[in-house]
């Protein structure tokens, strides 16, 4: 027997198996409303990428039908794909979302970018650094991030509700258990929490998701044709004329898609032909690298990624 | 074995159905440090296919082999955290994906040292099984038996003893055999579902994915088959239906959502349900769903539901059936897991979080700690970090909740620091102890008077009794009272008259009028009794006291050979006649809930040791009967 066919959710009278996908929505949705109970001002942090969309869907079923209750935040380094600027736009506006755009300005003002002064320097200054001001000036207590613990080492350690010092530090050595589904959200004046909802999620079933509940993400996710250039083992976009070519160097017209978006000169396209969100995940399946793997920025030492947490990016 | 499953490359839509439908199975990995856990997940991932190619060259970096893969250090795969890599032991909870056939599953990794057992506790709080790993060279040790117990502890129902490194000792059939009898015995004092023994080499990968040729004389599953297998309830109480409220929603257009995951059971729009504690009922408007409103909806669910009537419910209530109820009181025994540095004393003040609300605690007594090792209670003056205690802990305010064996959900609880916010302790609620079962202090003495029963008993001239008048509202148990303690005052008697209606004005305002509040201001009058007969009084006892077991309770305490039990067998139309307050039509109309002869049962006594029937006789009448009797017994001269 099949109930609420259009949602999730279809058990019937004698069949009480936890169905994979239904357990692993119900847990997040679980997670957004104990947040909106524990905390007074949770903001949810908007990257744009396709575990963002997912997290906003979910966000938008915990809470109906009434309104998503906390703004989106966005911390936008100015190196964007303008696709994804364009996809946010309209998506807040159709889906009536508050929104909040920040952006180091000084960073701006010093002219910070990812080819002058190096991955790290970059994403220290534009997005670290960036989101721990946007954050602090929000007076935020919660905020919502779209990280899973299958991603990287380290993520696999992180609680559900991350706790931060004033100074949005992680310490890794000494989280609060969590027990149950019992989440300790108390913290002093200054202090917040990062939360993953989706922590318990893989890459699969965030594509497995956006296919079931036909979840709208951006373009470049799905293979296209777009104008890349090589650099070391990565194929990079050219999004616009600031990406610094060789002389005499010509982007080559290419069908490539994304498997993860950020700041387009960090971010690899990898060659493909998979247009649509089921050949995407059909692809993802017989292929057989990691997600993050077109990320040049965790790949700056070994325990990169941890690094950077314990500073606080997300 | 495991080999890609055809449908990707032929039909991933049909693909994708199938892998919606599998079950979710969580399990833990825990056992002494250097058992191989973190190699056998490893060799799980790795046989099953699970690790990425660029994560395989990462691990061939770390394990300092360059790109021979063949000589990976599959441990390097889960222990994520720098810390760890440099002292190569697994400090905190790893959480792994894998998936069968049939199955996706949730591995915690949690850490061997004993330390860290408090992140153990963590992994197995919500596991449904878990893989315990024993060197089988080394066999069972401290660690084994604390890991188990706390599995057990914590509700884990399925245990598997993983024997590893079983190359080491050459396959021995022998080995394995001592090491389940040793187990077998152990683990016979642990309440779970099932043990089951494996013996594997997660190095080598025997019995862990493919089955081995080296121990032929193993009839059993690998490990991958056995998890594939294993039976998983969800939910025991189907028809037990729980919805903790987490959240109101409210959305334009008036709408009031009550928001939650369900605990237990199932709920369909137009059942009936209850509100609790307030104990007001109402039926089932909707179940909101996203896109369409849903027709069932059952336990693991998290939900939106809308009520039929407008009651006030707030988050930390409980929804449940209509005529369902959950324990409500200021105190609870518990199990408790310590995690915090600084010992545990008694008297410590902390803050409770459950699913059922937060308060402001305190652990009144450490009733004794537990040996995990031999499953022994020991005596305890405070509870050092990752010790188990029973403990009473009492709170400011009333809590919902149910024993920890009935409900993972409604039986947990975690202690914190009112200072620091920091997770102090975790709790599981025991079935707890009647009030009348409970025993004081052990450090507490009897104070004993000087005055003997005998020196009493001359000057007041009489032996003392409780009378216990019960009857119905209106059957005449406080005027009959009253005329019983003149008549004996007139004649020269000592007496204290003890009314139900007074006592709560007093020393019960505390209590409501639910059964089980009822029974405990039985308790304490009957308590007050015994106070005042050993004092030389007698008692005289005016109370409702609606159930049989509770005042055969009474009796006990105050003793059989002091206790007379009066039954005013008035019939209930003259009670209701007698009524002038309208207690009865209000009870009738809903107002007032658990009325004893309307919407709460009065067992009549059935060998009371006097039965009067109010409506046909005098007060007087009445009052001269019990004299005769108290008479008749030797407790007052003819």
């Amino acid at each position: 027997m099949k109930v609420g066919s259009d949602t999730l959710q279809n058990s019937s009278l004698t069949d009480h198996r936890r169905r994979y996908l239904e357990s692993l929505e119900s847990e997040a949705i679980y997670v957004f409303r104990e947040v909106v109970s524990q905390f007074r001002r949770p903001v949810m942090l908007y990257s744009i990428g396709k575990d963002s969309s997912v997290l906003l869907h979910l966000a938008r079923k915990a809470f109906h039908p009434g309104r998503v209750p906390f703004p989106l935040l966005h911390i936008d380094t100015t190196w964007k794909f303008k696709e994804m600027i364009s996809f946010r736009d309209r998506i807040c506006a159709e889906l009536d979302i508050e929104l909040i755009v920040h952006t180091n300005a000084k960073g701006v003002e010093a002219q910070i970018n990812p080819f002058d002064h190096g991955s790290h320097t970059y994403t220290d200054i534009m997005k670290t650094q960036a989101l721990k001001a946007a954050l602090t000036e929000g007076t935020y207590d919660a905020a919502f991030g779209g990280a899973r613990r299958d991603e990287e080492r380290s993520r696999a350690k992180e609680r559900i509700f991350s706790f931060r010092d004033s100074n949005h530090r992680w310490d890794p050595k000494n989280q609060r258990p969590e027990l149950w589904n019992l989440y300790n959200g108390r913290i002093s004046a200054g202090e917040n929490i990062r939360v993953f909802p989706i922590s318990n999620w893989t890459e699969l079933d965030v594509w497995h998701y956006i296919h079931l509940e036909n979840i709208e993400i951006v373009p470049l996710y799905l293979a296209a044709s777009r104008p890349v250039v090589s650099r070391g083992q990565n194929l990079i976009m050219i999004d616009d004329d600031r990406f610094p070519m060789a002389t005499g160097e010509q982007p080559l017209m290419r069908s490539v898609r994304f498997r993860t978006l950020g700041c387009y000169p960090l971010t690899g396209a990898v060659e493909s032909e998979a247009s649509t969100v089921l050949e995407v995940i059909q692809e993802t399946l017989l292929a057989r690298s990691s997600e993050r793997q077109g990320r040049v920025i965790d790949h700056d030492q070994t325990g990169s990624m941890e690094e950077k947490k314990r500073e606080g990016y997300f | 074995m495991f080999t890609r499953d055809p449908l990707i490359e032929s039909d991933i839509s049909a693909y994708l159905e199938q892998r919606a439908e599998k079950d979710l199975v969580r399990f833990l990995t825990c056992g002494s440090v250097d058992d191989g856990k973190s190699t056998l997940i490893g060799r799980l991932l790795y046989d099953t296919q699970l690790i990425a190619d660029d994560h395989i060259a990462a691990l061939a970096e770390d394990s300092g082999i360059g790109t021979d893969t063949t000589q990976l250090d599959l441990a390097l795969v889960t222990d994520g955290l720098q810390a760890e890599r440099e002292q190569g032991i697994t400090i905190d909870v790893a959480y792994r994906h894998f998936a069968t056939q049939n199955r996706n599953f949730i591995i915690a990794d949690t850490p061997g040292h004993e330390q860290y057992t408090r992140n153990m506790a963590t992994g197995a709080s919500t596991a449904d099984l878990a893989v315990i790993l024993v060197d089988a060279r080394k066999g069972i040790l401290q660690q084994t038996r604390r890991h188990s117990y706390i599995a057990a502890l914590l509700g884990v129902e399925h245990l598997v003893l993983a024997v590893n490194k079983m190359d080491l000792v050459e396959y021995s059939e022998e080995r394995f055999s001592e090491i389940v009898a040793d187990y077998s015995d152990y683990s016979k004092t642990l309440d779970v579902r099932s043990v089951e023994f494996i013996p594997i080499s997660a190095l080598e990968g025997d019995n862990v994915v493919k089955s081995s040729s080296a121990m032929p004389w193993f009839e059993g599953p690998t490990l991958i088959d056995y998890l594939d297998a294993v039976e998983i309830e969800v939910s025991y109480r189907l028809d037990e239906f729980r919805l903790p409220i987490q959240l109101v929603l409210r959305a334009p257009s008036a709408f009031r959502g009550y928001a939650g995951t369900i605990t237990s059971g199932q709920i369909r729009p137009g059942e009936r349900v209850t509100a609790l504690p307030s104990g007001v009922s109402s039926s089932i408007d909707r179940i909101v769903g996203y896109r369409e409103d849903l027709q069932v909806a059952s336990a693991g669910e998290s939900v939106a539901i809308t009520l039929v009537d407008e009651i006030d419910m707030s988050r930390g209530d409980l929804l449940v059936r209509e005529g369902e109820n959950v324990h409500f009181d200021y105190s609870i025994e518990a199990m408790i897991i310590w995690m915090a540095e600084a010992a545990l004393t008694p008297g410590q003040q902390m803050r409770l979080q459950s699913r059922l609300g937060t308060a402001n605690v305190s652990v009144d007594t450490i009733r004794h700690r537990v040996d995990v090792d031999t499953t022994q209670m020991v005596p305890a003056a405070q509870i050092e970090l990752n010790e188990v205690a029973r403990c009473a802990i009492s709170s400011d305010r009333k809590l919902l909740f149910e024993p920890y064996a009935t409900s993972r959900s409604e039986g947990s609880f975690v202690l914190i620091d009112r200072i620091t916010n920091a997770t102090l302790a975790a709790g599981m609620i025991s079935v707890p102890i009647s009030p009348w079962d409970r025993s004081p202090d052990e450090t507490l003495e009897v104070q004993t008077s000087t005055i003997t029963a005998k020196e009493r008993q001359l000057r007041y001239g009489q032996r003392p009794c409780t009378v216990l008048l019960t009857g119905l509202t209106g059957a005449g148990k406080s005027t009959i009272a009253t005329a019983l303690e003149r008549y004996l005052f007139d004649r020269g008697n000592s007496i204290v008259r003890l009314d139900g209606e007074n006592v709560r004005l007093g020393i019960s305002k505390d209590l409501g009028f639910t059964s089980e509040d009822r029974s405990e201001n039985l308790r304490r009058v009957a308590e007050v009794a015994r106070l005042m007969n050993s004092q030389g009084l007698i008692a005289i006892a005016a109370l409702l006291a609606p159930e049989a077991d509770s005042r055969s309770r009474a009796q006990q305490l105050v003793g059989d050979a002091q206790w007379i039990e009066v039954f005013l067998d008035t019939p209930i139309s003259v009670c209701r006649d007698r009524d002038t307050s309208g207690l009865y039509e209000a009870a009738e109309r809903g107002e007032i809930h658990d009325f004893p002869g309307v919407s709460a049962t009065y067992e009549a006594p059935k060998d009371a040791d006097l039965r009067l029937d109010t409506s046909n006789m005098t007060v007087d009448q009445s009052v001269l009967e019990i004299i005769s009797l108290l008479t008749e017994k030797g407790f007052i001269d003819g």
